[in-house]
């Protein structure tokens, strides 16, 4: 309420307050003046910041983590255990399968995902021959590094898309889940990806966590925006013949919104993609790890050329996820007009 | 029994209505209560009765609270106070599912920009209705068919909106509103989005459908002429307030304020005034007995236009006349001149 602020402040005022006497008590007594009094007699502390000011956030949060991995240790080794399984049995079947196999599948699934388009198929598909074609050990570890990515973005829609339906439908929850996007998105990777190994051990899944935590915004934020941004009056002309909240969402908002939602897939698979070649430095094994060896060896050809083939991947990726995304969008607007 | 009543409805758009509610009561205006609270009024004490089968139209000019006003109707939008019935039950008081149901069976809305779905083709769009009432696939497409057909769309059920022409569109908006079969006919701003030639078109099919169907219409418009056309009551609104309701040739007869006078001074009056509201009563014959060489029988409902040029021509005395025949009244040249003249001092 806008004329309700008022009230407010001696609240704010008693809470910061607090939070000033907490940081003098737990300040070490070396840090503060024998007596509290001091402070009002000797002024120095008005000059640089004194040392007791100091508000004592990294001890709790510290033990919270310590907690976090003690009590709930069963719980995460089951996410780890089932991610890693999951993890393993696609990048076994990949593997084991014979190479001509893989990319014919994935000319196919080019082919149709496109809506048929030669151009973009013929792209694909030598793109794939190329990433074996530049290294063979390239292959393998390309296939690692797609199975870590597909899964990190299947749990991102998961987890992601039910986020942003909630987001677009009251103004209350996005304001509260606003903030968290922007944490997620600003805090640096490495933040989260060394506690990811404190929980998920080294390896596929704290690299698969780290994606979630990278990817998953930018897809949260383009379900939300795409529901909103669908016409107001198609969506009222839903409510005018009495569509039910879940007619008008499956019916109306998410077939309008999926042009952005896939815009917001091809987003997260890029960014998914580039963390996971980060991920190599906390041991995920992948086509980054080549990029890591070739610059510890200070071979700057060995390392260019992994990152070519990790540009092969990445082309990949964003020509089948756009080609799909345009297909849709070609079918909720249909540009040619016929005259009548 | 009124087919819709509005009782008494306030609507203020802001963050707290219900502070702002006694000062638009206490009749502060819309641009007072804007100034004053940051509240915007869109409904200030409106009252409105439709009867079944009866067009009714509301007109203003945009931010009159006329979109605000049809949208009470079908609950879009709540009132900040007042009632709303229809067939003499208060729809405030339905819960979720009876306000879908009533969405669902009595009443459909037709849009301004109509508010097409354009990811479903034409037939899609008609039946989606059906499809939001859970009526089987085949049933849908038969009734959707068959509507379709009515309004000459055949051939185009498969394109997609975006395929078809502005005035096409439409005929599509209005054919997925009456697929329903609703009582009920909510228009807003209809036909505003189409050029002339094709409105013109539009609001003649509307009333050929409407002699045919007998639903009850509430039809939004800026358009005076339009109102004109194919309203049988017309309810004018001014920042929020209703400022006259009547009959056509009431309001061009007799405006309320300046407002309504200004509103109507450009119309063209022998298109909208009947012989019967022109007319000296039967007892009033100016011709106290005599008898004149030229007289003319017109009906009591025909429009002034249609018997003016003889009337000219011919210096003619008009007897009205009903449908029976009998002698209902009679119009002089003077009566004519009158009625035509937009300034009510005229004497002659």
């Amino acid at each position: 309420m806008k004329t309700n602020w008022k009230y407010w402040i001696p609240v704010y005022f008693v809470g910061f307050s607090f939070l000033i006497a907490v940081s003098y008590h737990f300040a070490k007594p070396r840090y503060k003046p024998d007596n509290i009094s001091d402070l009002l007699s000797d002024f120095s502390w008005l000059g640089n910041w004194p040392k007791w000011l100091d508000f004592p956030l990294m001890q709790p949060l510290n033990a919270g983590f310590e907690w976090l991995i003690v009590e709930f240790g069963m719980f995460f080794e089951g996410i780890n255990n089932f991610l890693l399984g999951l993890y393993t049995m696609m990048k076994d079947a990949l593997v084991g399968l014979p190479w001509p196999l893989v990319v014919a599948i994935v000319i196919i699934l080019t082919y149709f995902a496109s809506g048929k388009k030669m151009g973009t198929t013929v792209m694909v598909g030598f793109c794939t021959f190329f990433i074996g074609f530049l290294s063979p050990r390239y292959w393998d570890k390309c296939i690692m590094t797609t199975c870590i990515v597909l899964i990190g973005i299947f749990l991102c829609l998961v987890v992601g898309l039910p986020i942003g339906i909630a987001m677009s439908r009251n103004p209350k929850v996005r304001k509260a889940i606003l903030p968290v996007l922007d944490l997620m998105q600003t805090i640096p990777s490495f933040c989260y990806l060394i506690p990811g190994i404190l929980l998920f051990g080294l390896g596929a899944v704290p690299a698969i966590f780290a994606i979630f935590v990278y990817a998953a915004p930018p897809l949260i934020r383009l379900t939300d925006l795409g529901i909103r941004l669908v016409d107001k009056e198609v969506v009222e002309a839903a409510d005018a013949f009495g569509a039910s909240k879940k007619q008008k969402l499956w019916g109306v908002q998410i077939p309008l919104a999926l042009p952005n939602i896939m815009q917001g897939v091809n987003q997260a698979v890029m960014m998914a993609l580039a963390m996971v070649v980060i991920a190599s430095m906390i041991g995920t094994r992948g086509i980054g790890d080549e990029v890591l060896l070739g610059l510890q060896q200070l071979n700057v050809g060995m390392a260019t050329e992994a990152g070519i083939a990790i540009v092969l991947l990445a082309i990949i990726f964003d020509r089948i996820t756009q080609a799909y995304g345009d297909r849709i969008q070609d079918k909720t607007r249909p540009k040619k007009m016929k005259k009548v | 029994m009124p087919k819709i009543e509005l009782k008494n409805v306030y609507k203020i758009f802001g963050e707290d209505p219900q502070s702002v509610l006694p000062l638009v009561q206490n009749g502060a205006t819309k641009e007072e209560i804007l100034e004053e609270t940051d509240h915007t009024v869109g409904l200030d004490n409106v009252s409105i009765s439709v009867e079944e089968g009866e067009t009714f139209v509301c007109m203003g000019l945009s931010g009159s609270g006329k979109s605000t006003l049809i949208r009470h109707i079908n609950r879009l939008i709540d009132p900040t106070v007042g009632e709303v019935l229809v067939d003499g039950v208060n729809v405030l008081e339905f819960n979720e599912s009876e306000l879908l149901e009533l969405r669902r069976h009595k009443m459909s809305m037709v849009f301004q920009s109509f508010g097409l779905f354009p990811h479903k083709t034409v037939i899609q769009n008609v039946a989606y209705g059906l499809e939001i009432q859970d009526k089987p696939l085949e049933e849908r497409t038969r009734i959707s068919e068959e509507q379709i057909k009515a309004v000459g769309l055949n051939g185009f059920e498969h394109q997609y909106p975006s395929e078809l022409s502005g005035g096409m569109q439409q005929r599509v908006g209005l054919t997925r509103a009456l697929a329903t079969n609703p009582g009920i006919l909510l228009m807003d701003e209809a036909f505003s989005a189409l050029d002339p030639l094709i409105r013109n078109d539009m609001q003649e099919q509307l009333v050929e459908l409407q002699s045919k169907l007998h639903k009850t219409i509430v039809f939004i418009t800026h358009d005076l002429d339009e109102s004109l056309k194919l309203g049988d009551h017309i309810g004018i609104l001014n920042g929020g307030r209703l400022v006259q309701v009547g009959k056509p040739e009431e309001i061009i007869m007799n405006p309320a304020d300046d407002y309504v006078a200004a509103f109507v001074k450009d119309v063209n009056r022998a298109k909208v005034l009947r012989a019967k509201t022109i007319m000296l009563s039967a007892e009033q014959n100016p011709l106290n007995g005599k008898k004149s060489a030229e007289t003319l029988k017109v009906n009591e409902n025909s429009y002034v236009e249609e018997f003016l040029p003889i009337v000219l021509e011919q210096h003619s005395l008009v007897e009205v006349i009903d449908s029976q025949g009998n002698i209902m009244g009679f119009i002089t040249e003077k009566e004519i001149a009158k009625s035509l003249s937009k300034s009510k001092q005229v004497s002659l």
